[in-house]
């Protein structure tokens, strides 16, 4: 097991309250596998891995019941402990390359740093690699590259520097935050395609976050939905895709649109409502004003989410009335 | 490129023409007159007044005499003083040299405080340090110079006895001058052989209340703008990626951050040398500091006309000229701009 999270939350202190924004979320990551990450915005899927990478800002306060890195504890709250993991043993990919790198570094001064930091290469070292990295990604005339700002790069090339730069310390694990929402669809499976190679010859676990059903069910071994902060369903991805049991991941599958729409005089499926606010939470179930499920129970219990088996090969899920398997 | 540069030189050409013209006009529209200052009002002979005036120029119309007045100008004359009987550029020459020196030491002693004061309040948001530097700063933006200037001269050199009340350098030296900056001139072999570092001594603490004076209003505003510019610039994502790949905080602030945070404050620089040059006029008044700016106050209460125009010339060419190398500083920080011009 690389990685093993039991009930974090987070909150965020701020002048009108507290405000959770993830409760009690576990999940468990094996060495060399593809965790897909989906759920609308505000759902709390970046929260989690910016608490990960010890990345959130100072009014958030993270409790967690353990956390095991490669079978060593791990305390979330330590910029210390965090901050030797990461960039290299865990690293990350963000959604906007071209806000994500920096606009006044070039791109050799920005791969180099982290090649230098991290595996104490000589500058001529960190730059044999760093030019060996981004002919890995796919980039042309590698070495001039070196010399340009990331203005002067498209989305897609921009990206591909960032995927050479999370690389480049062969981190464990690799979360990828939407890593093509910003580009365009062509680019998009370029460099996904990329990332999965990459991750298959660097044996390295991915966290792969997505609002995008298809692309996590193409490229991920194991699903998570989140929900309002909360995950609400896990488990393999095929059964999980084909069998459905919350009726979150249920209308989130529906509102797909299929390969005959336009043919068909139907409008596209939508879950009514929308995900609430962090300063408006329901109770009971988080999901039960927008569900055609819910009865009076779903109102005063939240189901409990420990009964969530973080167990990678079978389905879990915390609902009242789950969908019955087909 | 070189149309860039061309469009500097139309702008700086301009805005120097409508300042020598509104500063023509204004001097000329304050009551009072040179000639009548000069030889008193009392049983005053016409003749001799008009004699004067015509000599002076001063007969004409006003067009005409701007119009003499910028040919003149552009063939490098700018006129001879009134009282003084002394070419204008020649008195700024001699006075210049004291109000650089004390506007680059009070610049100098803002920026280095204000700078680091700036990046401490921003990463130490809302902590008792930020609202104490910001506080400070607010207090000193607000602070009249006049009285601030006088309350440290009390405190300092009247109840202390710690620095001079007034002067360039004690008056038992002599300094030779090479390039009318104390600081250097006292560096120089011959000074140094004959009195060792004393005289460098003895000129630094002249420098120091009015440097501070000086340097105070400035101090406040880059140390604001430090801050706004840092927090803004904090919260981008490139920041973020520069942490998620393990940088180090120090280098995550002193190079992913203050390169980017450093183009607004090059900016305000700029501004703040402009106001500084002008704020000498005040500091220069309060310390007897033999500047421009006090040259130019006598000269506006005598109505030197020569002596006012030249002197607000001059330092208007000095604040272009600035402005303009800050443009340039500000393309070679900013890589985005720089490529959009060589192309």
């Amino acid at each position: 097991m690389l990685l093993e999270i039991e009930k974090l939350s987070v909150q965020f202190k701020t002048e009108s309250g507290n405000l959770l924004a993830l409760r009690d979320v576990s999940f468990s990551l094996e060495a060399g596998e593809i965790l897909g990450v989906v759920g609308e915005s505000g759902s709390g899927k970046s929260v989690s891995n910016l608490a990960l990478m010890g990345l959130l800002p100072d009014i958030a306060v993270i409790n967690t019941k353990k956390v095991l890195f490669q079978n060593h504890p791990l305390d979330l709250n330590s910029q210390k402990q965090l901050s030797q993991l990461r960039g290299k043993s865990i690293a990350m990919i963000f959604q906007d390359p071209m806000t994500a790198l920096n606009p006044s570094l070039t791109v050799g001064y920005q791969m180099l740093e982290t090649l230098q930091t991290h595996l104490g290469l000589s500058k001529k070292a960190a730059k044999m690699k760093a030019i060996s990295l981004l002919e890995r990604v796919g980039i042309l005339s590698a070495e001039q590259r070196l010399k340009v700002y990331p203005f002067e790069l498209s989305g897609g090339m921009a990206q591909r520097v960032m995927i050479a730069m999370s690389i480049s310390c062969n981190p464990k694990l690799l979360i990828a935050d939407e890593p093509t929402t910003a580009l365009d669809v062509t680019i998009q499976k370029q460099i996904l395609d990329l990332l999965i190679d990459l991750q298959r010859e660097k044996k390295m676990s991915m966290i792969f976050v997505s609002h995008d059903l298809a692309l996590v069910k193409k490229y991920s071994q194991r699903i998570q939905v989140m929900y309002a902060g909360e995950i609400i369903e896990t488990g393999p991805t095929d059964q999980v895709i084909k069998n459905p049991h919350h009726p979150y991941t249920f209308g989130l599958l529906k509102a797909r649109p299929s390969a005959h729409a336009g043919k068909t005089k139907e409008h596209l499926y939508a879950i009514p409502g929308t995900v609430p606010s962090l300063r408006a939470r329901p109770s009971g179930c988080q999901f039960h004003p927008r569900c055609n499920r819910s009865t009076e129970v779903c109102k005063k219990t939240n189901p409990s989410v420990s009964s969530l088996q973080p167990s990678p090969l079978q389905t879990s899920f915390s609902c009242h009335h789950p969908l019955e398997s087909l | 490129m070189f149309l860039f540069f061309s469009k500097k030189a139309l702008d700086m050409i301009l805005t120097l023409v409508g300042i020598t013209f509104v500063c023509f006009l204004m001097i000329r529209m304050v009551p009072g007159d040179p000639i009548l200052l000069m030889i008193g009002e009392r049983n005053i002979d016409k003749a001799a007044y008009e004699e004067a005036k015509h000599n002076l120029g001063l007969d004409k119309p006003v067009m005409l005499q701007f119009l003499d007045y910028v040919k003149k100008v552009i063939q490098g004359d700018l006129g001879t003083s009134i009282v003084s009987k002394a070419p204008v550029w020649e008195e700024f020459k001699e006075r210049f040299p004291a109000t650089l020196e004390l506007s680059l030491v009070g610049l100098f002693f803002a920026t280095f405080l204000a700078i680091p004061f700036g990046i401490l309040a921003a990463v130490k948001k809302n902590t008792f340090f930020d609202y104490f530097l910001m506080g400070g700063s607010l207090a000193g933006y607000s602070m009249p110079i006049f009285w601030w200037g006088l309350a440290l001269i009390l405190i300092f050199s009247v109840h202390l006895g710690i620095t001079p009340v007034s002067g360039r350098i004690a008056i038992e030296y002599d300094v030779p001058l090479a390039t009318g900056l104390y600081l250097l001139d006292t560096l120089s072999k011959e000074v140094r052989a004959a009195e060792g570092f004393a005289p460098f001594w003895s000129a630094l603490r002249h420098l120091i209340l009015p440097s501070i004076v000086l340097g105070t209003i400035p101090l406040a505003i880059i140390a604001r703008m430090t801050r706004s510019s840092f927090l803004e610039v904090l919260s981008e994502d490139y920041i973020r990626t520069a942490r998620a790949k393990g940088m180090s905080e120090s280098k995550v602030i002193f190079v992913h951050a203050f390169r980017n945070a450093l183009i607004p404050i090059v900016t305000t620089l700029a501004l703040c040398f402009g106001s500084i040059i002008t704020g000498a006029i005040l500091t220069e008044t309060i310390f007897s500091w033999p500047g421009i700016g006090k040259w130019i106050v006598a000269s506006l209460t005598s109505r030197d006309y020569p002596a006012i125009q030249g002197g607000i010339l001059i330092i208007a060419f000095i604040i272009v000229v600035t402005n303009t190398l800050v443009d340039i500083i500000y393309i070679a920080l900013n890589p985005r701009m720089k490529s959009a011009l060589l192309t």
